[in-house]
């Protein structure tokens, strides 16, 4: 009796030690790798971020140090790129187009999803698939006929263009994803508002929708982020800098012939990168669980 | 009590058939009109000779092809796209793979680690790569300097003067940009895994490189091949990283069927042939799109 005890106590305390190592080693390589991913994904956004507030004569010595301030910081470059560049027109541009894009993406990818998730359609499961495919087809297949498309609509030069067409980008990616969060809602609350004397549309507004919110937030951001991301259409379609985004407007416009404000330019990128990083980072688990959502089987 | 199943509906809206076609209908219509019509003129306007000067539909069979294919840029374009996907995806998937099982263990600082991480996806694509074009700077690069001050080069670099360190350039941006995404994906997959597995593999006593190759790899294969498919797809059609960057120079070095589609139709106004290079990516979204479906099938992911 007493001699199992001992024997089962150093096995324990063995297995204990060996696991503690693993443990201490397991960490240190867990720290060093965060740091190592944290640096290389952030390493051109530091050195912008230096950048866009070093004066010309300290970024423009290629013996100074790079990352350090050889003379005071400026905000110059910030206030030339606000005051005297298209920026605030291409923000504007940005954020029109994102909330139409938006508006018209939940209005026609809600009631898609809601159809692929409930209804029981007897094509339902090959029109799923069918969206997710649409997906896959990347703008670089369709930008040149749609730019006729949009010459022949007479929308070229105009945010109208954008607002019509990347719709076709946001759709399907929303509808998968409202589709997982649909089917995530117990169909018993639904039916139970039915029976309660709610009509199937009076029981999808009071019931189903607010229930829908965290799915509705995630296509916002999903939709908005997708449509300031856009660069191919948008440069095919609008070249005057009146209706340019930022994705095209910044690149092209604040270079003036072969002279790059390059200050100005990395404090285009932060101002933009680092608003949208935050969000992102915010719903980041909602649209892990979406994902995943999607792939309940039903 | 009267049965509710047996009721005939009181409004139109209660008619599943009916509020089947009312809800799938503008998102059918919308495709069709901006999806589907377009992809058949694509395929219309390769077998003409159309251009933004002569905008007749007029069939010329596949001269158009003939004359694409007769262009050794064309023939480099289509090379680089295949190295560039490739390549880039390699990394993408060891690094993705890697980062996720980082970001699935808690650790002090994860918040701030996760943020900077995601920077380089979140950011517009346009404007993460003018972070690289200043840091590959041929005079002001900071790497250039560190590689200075050590004592590795006398002379810059000048990545993206060069075709060898421009196409090195291109990909690791290329690859730099979509690890997070593809991260998320796998971290997704990574969740997925019962708790109960990883409980019983640590009563077993495997070790993380055991664990790792014999039991999280097998379970990820199918979630590690849907962040391939993202990043084969992003890659081969994506063509802004290669445009702000190199404009597909030094010499239509770095050039992909994607800017050459675009500098072609859109810059030159050669819409037939611009039309005819983007078409050669259809075999390789045709080939994704069958693996798309056999996952479908087969239902363990999707």
């Amino acid at each position: 009796m007493t001699d199992t005890t001992t024997w089962a106590e150093t096995d324990v305390g063995a297995l204990q030690r060996q696991a503690d190592r693993r443990h201490r080693w397991g960490r240190i390589g867990l720290y060093s790798g965060a740091t190592l991913f944290a640096f290389l994904a952030a390493f051109p956004f530091s050195w912008a971020l230096i950048s866009m507030f070093k004066q010309s004569n300290d970024l423009y010595v290629k013996e100074n140090n790079p990352f350090w301030f050889n003379e005071a910081p400026t905000l110059e470059h910030l206030r030339l790129l606000f005051l005297e560049t298209n920026y605030l027109t291409f923000i504007r541009n940005t954020v029109l187009v994102g909330l139409a894009v938006t508006a018209i993406t939940l209005a026609i990818s809600l009631p898609a999803a809601y159809a692929l998730a409930r209804l029981r359609l007897r094509w339902g499961e090959r029109m799923g698939i069918a969206i997710f495919l649409v997906y896959l087809i990347p703008p670089t297949l369709l930008f040149i006929p749609m730019t006729r498309v949009i010459t022949s609509l007479g929308l070229q030069e105009s945010l109208l263009s954008l607002i019509l067409v990347y719709p076709t980008i946001t759709i399907p990616i929303s509808s998968w994803l409202l589709m997982g969060f649909f089917k995530g809602i117990p169909m018993d609350i639904e039916e139970q508002a039915m029976v309660d004397g709610h009509s199937r549309m009076g029981a999808i507004a009071r019931v189903v929708l607010p229930l829908m919110f965290p799915g509705i937030i995630a296509v916002v951001v999903f939709a908005f982020t997708l449509s300031s991301h856009e660069f191919i259409y948008a440069l095919a379609f609008n070249k005057s800098s009146a209706v340019k985004t930022i994705a095209t407007g910044v690149p092209t416009e604040l270079v003036r012939g072969d002279v790059f404000f390059w200050q100005s330019l990395q404090g285009a990128v932060i101002m933009i990168a680092v608003p949208i990083a935050l969000l992102f980072n915010a719903f980041l688990d909602r649209f892990i669980s979406g994902f995943t959502m999607g792939a309940v089987k039903g | 009590m009267t049965s509710t199943t047996t009721r005939p509906p009181r409004y139109l809206g209660d008619n599943p058939r009916f509020l089947a076609g009312l809800f799938m209908s503008p998102a059918v219509i919308y495709i069709i009109a901006l999806v589907g019509f377009p992809f058949v003129l694509a395929i219309i306007y390769a077998f003409t000779d159309i251009s933004t000067g002569n905008p007749d539909l007029e069939f010329v069979g596949w001269a158009t092809f003939r004359r694409v294919l007769a262009d050794p840029v064309f023939r480099g374009a289509l090379w680089n796209t295949f190295l560039f996907a490739v390549l880039a995806n390699v990394l993408v998937v060891i690094l993705a793979t890697a980062l996720a099982e980082i970001l699935i263990r808690d650790f002090k600082g994860k918040w701030l680690v996760r943020f900077l991480v995601l920077l380089p996806w979140v950011a517009p694509v346009s404007l993460a790569t003018i972070t690289w074009l200043w840091t590959l700077d041929s005079i002001f690069s900071p790497i250039d300097w560190v590689l200075r001050q050590v004592g590795v080069i006398t002379e810059n670099v000048y990545w993206l003067g060069r075709p060898g360190t421009a196409m090195t350039s291109v990909i690791a941006v290329q690859a730099w940009r979509i690890v997070p995404l593809a991260a998320v994906i796998v971290l997704a997959g990574l969740i997925a895994i019962p708790k109960d597995i990883n409980d019983a593999v640590a009563v077993d006593g495997a070790g993380f490189w055991r664990k790792m190759f014999q039991v999280t790899i097998p379970l990820l294969a199918p979630i590690i091949a849907v962040a391939v498919l993202f990043g084969v797809i992003l890659t081969i059609s994506d063509m802004s990283v290669v445009y702000v960057l190199t404009r597909g120079g030094p010499t239509n070095s770095t050039q992909v069927l994607s800017t050459w589609a675009f500098i072609k139709g859109i810059e030159g106004g050669a819409l037939a042939q611009g039309a005819a290079v983007a078409l050669f990516l259809l075999p390789v979204l045709i080939g994704i799109t069958a693996v798309v479906l056999r996952l479908a099938r087969r239902r363990e992911v999707l």
